[in-house]
């Protein structure tokens, strides 16, 4: 017999045999989580991330890269990673060399450009896919076209994130969107920049991942 | 009544190690300080006690929804990770588990190994295993790195370098890492680990972690941390091997939110930690990142004997959240260390006798005040106080026959046994009652002035040269 075989053998043995009454998640999220406003959630999405050292920036369509251009130059930096398959990054990659902002792109596979990615890739740009209000988190479903290292490599990552999708809590996110039926590679919750307080519970930004998480939050109207 | 009678003694070892930190005062502050700050962040993030009572009830009904279904569940997860890509490996020993880890290792002719915080790599002793075989294993979470480096290990389940004070840390780093000056300035000291280590992630042909949640119906490993380490040594390296105990699962994807938050909540008082990994697949055609291997491997080491017992099935609902140890009294005064195991505290006393068996544990349980605070913290309900009552019980009484665990009645001394049956024999009688008193206290100058434990602190016991029924009936 395999250890599986008997692991389980030894399990199913002691198995209880009446089955317990399924735990009402849904129940409890409906009588103890609110559900707001579109604004009302994005405020508490933004104070909620910003409290985890998060910079926000409300941004709208029309403004958006020219406010990420100033963040750019007032964090001095002048090259950024972003993806040529998207629209977000087309349009940086249009507008920002002129600018005198080196351009990068995620275009081959990682073996390829690793070391470049580690210690030439100063800052990067994706868009989150939602975020939630209740504890002020982007979802990232990384792709082919914004990889997963993309959030987490460079030390200043850009997160643009359109605010008429911020949800009231990861329960409702996930229940909205059917993940239960099928989760891509890898699901990222992201709540702030890397960090750590394992020196004697101090908090120190920068441990692993990016030091710097920038939002960019994006609204029709500016507010 | 002879000395050794009166006597307690705990595993050698236990008892040694205790009172080394108690007479530490520097030790003593740094688990005090720790501890009062944990307490206080997790208080905070439970201002309502409803919602927090609710929600604890909720996270074990998860539990043990999900322990009852489990050998379901195990099928239903290797089902849907094999589907998706991941190999599933079983472990019922660490033994067995550091085989499958290095059987993989050296397919891939690996050299390095990186490291997420993983207690059961701790558990199975992989560092050991690895260095054994030629293969560097490398903590990459700051507090485990420092502990490697230290060449010790984590104290705490949560903060594993909690025993250090960033003055010690500042020396360690000086001493061990090429080219650093001494510096206690923490965000200094962050920058050198994250320098190293980056270096580390780049060159690495194995990233290894551990699993706080594992979801049957998607076939997904999630995990919970803030460095980013975590998610470094799940997406750089070209492999990937997770390695969780079988109790780690739940059925649905629904379950995750009650029990993310009570996690990250009761742990270091965060309202959600600044990652939640959730991995479920390899690198897929297209993709340009992420390991194209991922392995899970799946250890018992014991599980399955707490399994067999419904009282004993709870310790395998825990979230190894670390609440109960922040809590402990007895935690907080002799660290992490002293246990000697892999998990400390509340936890590890109850988790501890079913991977290393009774006759090598049978002291933890009873290094207790009973004080119940683990219980009323533990996010998941665990009744720890009770399992150490019924742990006390596997010890210490009599071997029978098909015991619930290995090394039942380790603990067991005849003579104590019948010193205590005697004690309440006179107990229950009247008769016997008022003999043993009057020769108690017509014989007392017999007591010897050394009474073992008692003593050491206090003077010693004398029965009192009258009794009370004799003073009583004088009054009339
Ligand atoms: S026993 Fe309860 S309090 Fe202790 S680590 Fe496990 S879940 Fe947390």
């Amino acid at each position: 017999m395999s250890s599986r075989d008997r692991i389980l053998s030894k399990l199913k043995a002691k198995m209880p045999s009446t089955v317990a009454a399924l735990p009402d998640v849904t129940g409890w999220f409906a009588t103890h989580r609110v559900v707001e406003s579109a604004a009302d959630k994005a405020s508490r999405f933004r104070a909620c991330i910003e409290l985890a050292h998060a910079e926000v920036h409300a941004v709208t369509p029309a403004n958006w890269l020219t406010t990420l251009r100033e963040i750019l130059r007032t964090k001095g930096l002048d090259k950024i990673l972003v993806s040529e398959e998207t629209t977000h990054g087309c349009a940086v990659l249009d507008e920002f060399p002129a600018h005198g902002i080196d351009c990068q792109v995620y275009d081959m596979a990682i073996e390829a450009w690793k070391t470049e990615m580690f210690n030439a890739t100063p800052a990067s740009l994706t868009a989150a896919r939602a975020a939630i209000a209740e504890t002020g988190t982007l979802i990232l479903w990384p792709d082919a076209a914004e990889p997963r290292l993309m959030s987490l490599v460079p030390p200043v990552h850009f997160v643009l994130l359109d605010a008429s999708k911020i949800y009231n809590t990861f329960f409702e996110a996930m229940q909205t969107e059917g993940w239960a039926n099928g989760l891509p590679t890898n699901a990222l919750l992201i709540s702030g920049p890397s960090k750590t307080a394992d020196i004697q519970q101090t908090l120190a930004y920068g441990a692993h991942g990016p030091k710097e998480l920038v939002v960019l939050l994006l609204t029709e109207d500016a507010q | 009544m002879s000395e050794h009678i009166l006597e307690f003694k705990p595993a050698e070892g236990f008892r040694a190690r205790s009172k080394a930190v108690v007479d530490n005062p520097f030790l003593r502050q740094s688990f005090r300080g720790a501890m009062d700050f944990l307490m206080s962040k997790r208080a905070a993030q439970f201002p309502d006690a409803e919602e927090l009572e609710s929600l604890r009830t909720l996270g074990e009904r998860i539990r043990q929804y999900n322990l009852a279904k489990l050998p379901t569940l195990l099928e239903q997860l290797e089902a849907k990770l094999t589907q998706n890509g991941i190999q599933v490996h079983w472990a019922e020993t660490p033994d067995e588990a550091n085989a499958i880890i290095l059987g993989i290792c050296h397919a891939r002719h690996a050299k390095l190994m990186v490291k997420g915080k993983s207690m059961v790599s701790e558990e199975i002793e992989l560092n050991h295993a690895a260095e054994a075989a030629g293969i560097g294993a490398l903590e990459s979470d700051m507090g485990e790195y420092i502990v490697q480096l230290a060449n010790e290990k984590p104290s705490h389940i949560i903060m594993p370098a909690i025993h250090k004070t960033k003055e010690e840390i500042a020396r360690l780093f000086a001493d061990k890492v090429e080219g650093v000056d001494y510096t206690d300035n923490v965000d200094a000291l962050i920058q050198i680990g994250r320098n190293v280590l980056r270096q580390k992630f780049l060159e690495a042909d194995i990233g290894l972690s551990g699993v706080n949640f594992a979801v049957a119906e998607t076939g997904t490993l999630c995990l919970v941390e803030n460095e980013g380490n975590g998610r470094m040594c799940t997406t750089a390296p070209p492999v990937h091997i997770a390695v969780t105990g079988i109790e780690k699962i739940v059925e649905k994807l629904e379950h995750i939110p009650p029990l993310l938050s009570l996690l990250t909540r009761s742990a270091t008082g965060q309202n959600i930690s600044t990652y939640f990994n959730m991995i479920s697949s390899p690198r897929l055609a297209g993709e340009k990142d992420g390991p194209g291997e991922v392995h899970l491997v799946l250890l018992d080491n014991g599980r399955s004997q707490a399994y067999a017992d419904e009282q004993l099935r709870k310790t395998l609902q825990c979230i190894r959240c670390g609440a109960c140890m922040n809590h402990c009294p007895v935690y907080t005064r002799i660290g992490g260390h002293a246990y000697g195991t892999t998990y400390p505290g509340p936890i590890g006393k109850i988790i501890s006798p079913h991977m290393l068996g009774l006759e090598a544990t049978s002291s933890m349980a009873t290094a207790s005040s009973l004080c119940g605070a683990c219980g009323e913290v533990c996010p998941v309900k665990i009744p720890i106080p009770e399992l150490l009552m019924r742990l006390r019980e596997e010890a210490f009484t009599a071997p029978h026959a098909n015991p619930a665990m290995v090394g039942q009645g380790a603990g067991y001394s005849w003579l104590m046994t019948s010193v205590w049956k005697g004690w309440a024999a006179v107990y229950r009688s009247p008769s016997l009652y008022g003999v043993a008193t009057w020769l108690g206290s017509r014989f007392s100058w017999l007591m010897p002035s050394k009474q073992g434990a008692w003593t050491s602190v206090r003077v010693p016991l004398k029965p009192a040269p009258r009794r009370l029924r004799d003073m009583l009936r004088e009054r009339g």
